[in-house]
């Protein structure tokens, strides 16, 4: 057995290191600035001002009002209040959402729990490139639309939707606009400001602040169904006692991300991007799922045919690569990823994806040695694939 | 989630490959379910004497697939068509239950390539081999 060597982690769509000064942060807001922002003493007021500063010095990166910024436990917490505030709050108005075929769980599944409430849901279709088209939501759009969600850039294959001409084209027919953006929030320029959107969802442990905390954009005016009836925090909408740390915290990460350092590297991060791609689809039978231009520029997502995700992920895990897939042998369903699927992979080809997902801490020397390793565990597992067997001989 | 006798099974796979002129060939499973294992066997006096396996699949069809071959190898054909799914998870220490379809196909796999045995001799086939090359058939012991 080959030895496992330093670990490269590629994971980052999944989740992020916590930046070192981060963690600081929240340890030092955690032991001695603790007070409940409710209070009215010294230690109260603390927190209260941590609380009010970080929601500023998110709303000043972003584009928007301080209290347009609602803090969450993240991105799933605010793709449900959104879809489910909205709804609560425009039913009377119509019953039909539109959506893409290629959202987050956390989206179809809740779309998939209103449909039982008799919600009617219009799935659009994301083509080869795996980008919803603007006609096909204005086609789409009706007098009882009440909601339109397409997520600003896909966790899988990366890859970024026209989300101001969509929210335009939602708004025309009078319909909210919501956007998952917790892929794009640090890795694309977003800015309320120019975006139109109504609702805007991130979350802090995408953009290296600790899990537990997200936020949601909601455009001052919306109106939208409260989350979490309570104390009146949140502007009465999400009751419960502030995640002050985690607020302090996801300010740090937006600033680092949105406009700081992380930003900065951007550039830096779609060059070893690039270069990778290049690499892996040196190798034969090999495609790249999503379009290559509009995608975030740390994604990167390949199918390698004859050969199975999970087993190719085990294998980079032995070699010190940390990676994922969308193949169904990682569920107990039979299916594959429902994103390639829906960009039209056959299954056998969408059970051999690979995907890594770079970000700040990842270097342009690392490609030599994640392509080597990539490409041995292929042929490795290609050399022992009936399928691949028939092809060498031509059957 | 996998034990270590899986990882080694997934790590150094036995009798990985293929034989020329097998006396008998068995493949199950279909790549749209993301599985298949196909067995050779060389057969002298319905006695294994060799055999050889290809996978594509998940690192837990890998692993039943070579402790598969290795459990058969040396048997006669009658004891290896006895062989379980059971007995393959057994000999691994266990499979996440949503893996347990794999020992399955390795099953089947081992007793599609004796009934291709057995057809080649013109024997009768008086067992099931089970996988019909369709998921659903199979899915429901997940």
């Amino acid at each position: 057995m080959e030895q496992k060597k330093k670990t490269i982690y590629c994971d980052n769509a999944a989740t992020t290191r916590v930046l070192p000064e981060i963690a600081a942060e929240v340890t030092e807001i955690l032991t001695s600035s603790y007070g409940n922002p409710s209070g009215l003493h010294s230690v109260s007021r603390e927190a209260k001002e941590i609380l009010a500063s970080s929601r500023k010095r998110i709303a000043d990166v972003l584009g928007c009002e301080a209290n347009e910024i609602y803090f969450t436990g993240g991105g799933s917490e605010g793709d449900n209040w959104a879809i489910k505030g909205a709804c609560e709050a425009l039913s009377k108005k119509g019953k039909h959402i539109i959506t893409s075929k290629i959202e987050h769980p956390a989206v179809l599944n809740t779309l998939k729990a209103l449909k039982k409430q008799g919600f009617e849901i219009t799935y659009l279709d994301v083509y080869e490139n795996g980008i919803v088209r603007v006609e096909d939501l204005e086609n789409a759009m009706r007098d009882d639309t009440i909601l339109v969600c397409i997520m600003m850039a896909n966790n899988e294959i990366g890859t970024v939707q026209p989300i101001k001409e969509l929210a335009a084209a939602a708004k025309k027919r009078g319909a909210l606009f919501f956007t998952d953006a917790v892929q794009a929030v640090g890795h694309i320029d977003v800015d309320l400001r120019d975006l139109g959107v109504d609702m805007l969802s991130f979350s802090g442990h995408k953009i290296h602040a600790p899990k537990g905390i997200g936020a949601l954009y909601i455009k001052n005016g919306t109106r939208i169904g409260n989350l979490i009836d309570g104390g009146g925090q949140e502007r009465k909408k999400r009751g419960g006692t502030e995640n002050v740390a985690g607020a302090a915290a996801l300010a740090r990460a937006v600033e680092y991300m949105c406009a700081g350092e992380g930003k900065a590297k951007r550039e830096e991060i779609l060059n070893i991007r690039n270069t990778l791609i290049d690499k892996l689809l040196s190798i034969p039978y090999t495609r790249l799922n999503g379009d290559r231009e509009k995608r975030l520029p740390g994604n990167l997502n390949i199918s390698f045919e004859f050969i199975e995700g999970e087993s190719l992920i085990m294998w980079l895990d032995i070699m010190g690569v940390c990676a994922s897939t969308g193949s169904a042998c990682s569920t107990a369903s039979l299916d594959p990823s429902h994103v390639l699927l829906a960009i039209g992979l056959p299954h056998e080809i969408a059970h051999g994806s690979l995907r890594l997902t770079l970000d700040v801490e990842n270097t342009m020397e690392q490609t030599e040695e994640i392509y080597a390793i990539v490409k041995n565990a292929v042929e490795r597992l290609r050399m022992m694939s009936p399928l691949y067997e028939k092809v060498l001989k031509g059957e | 989630m996998y034990t270590e006798k899986v990882m080694d099974h997934f790590m150094n796979p036995r009798n990985v490959g293929e034989i020329e002129n097998a006396d008998g060939v068995g493949e199950v499973g279909n790549a749209k379910c993301g599985d298949i294992m196909k067995i050779y066997l060389k057969i002298d006096n319905d006695i294994i004497t060799d055999v050889k396996f290809k996978t594509f699949g998940c690192g837990a069809a890998i692993a039943t697939s070579s402790i598969a071959t290795e459990l058969i190898k040396g048997k006669s054909v009658k004891e290896a068509i006895t062989l379980t799914n059971r007995a393959v998870v057994e000999a691994l220490d266990g499979l996440p239950p949503q893996k347990v379809h794999c020992s399955v196909l390795a099953e089947e796999a081992v007793k599609s390539a004796v009934s291709d045995y057995y057809k080649k001799i013109g024997r009768e086939i008086d067992f099931d081999i089970g996988c019909d090359g369709c998921c659903e058939s199979c899915s429901k012991e997940h």
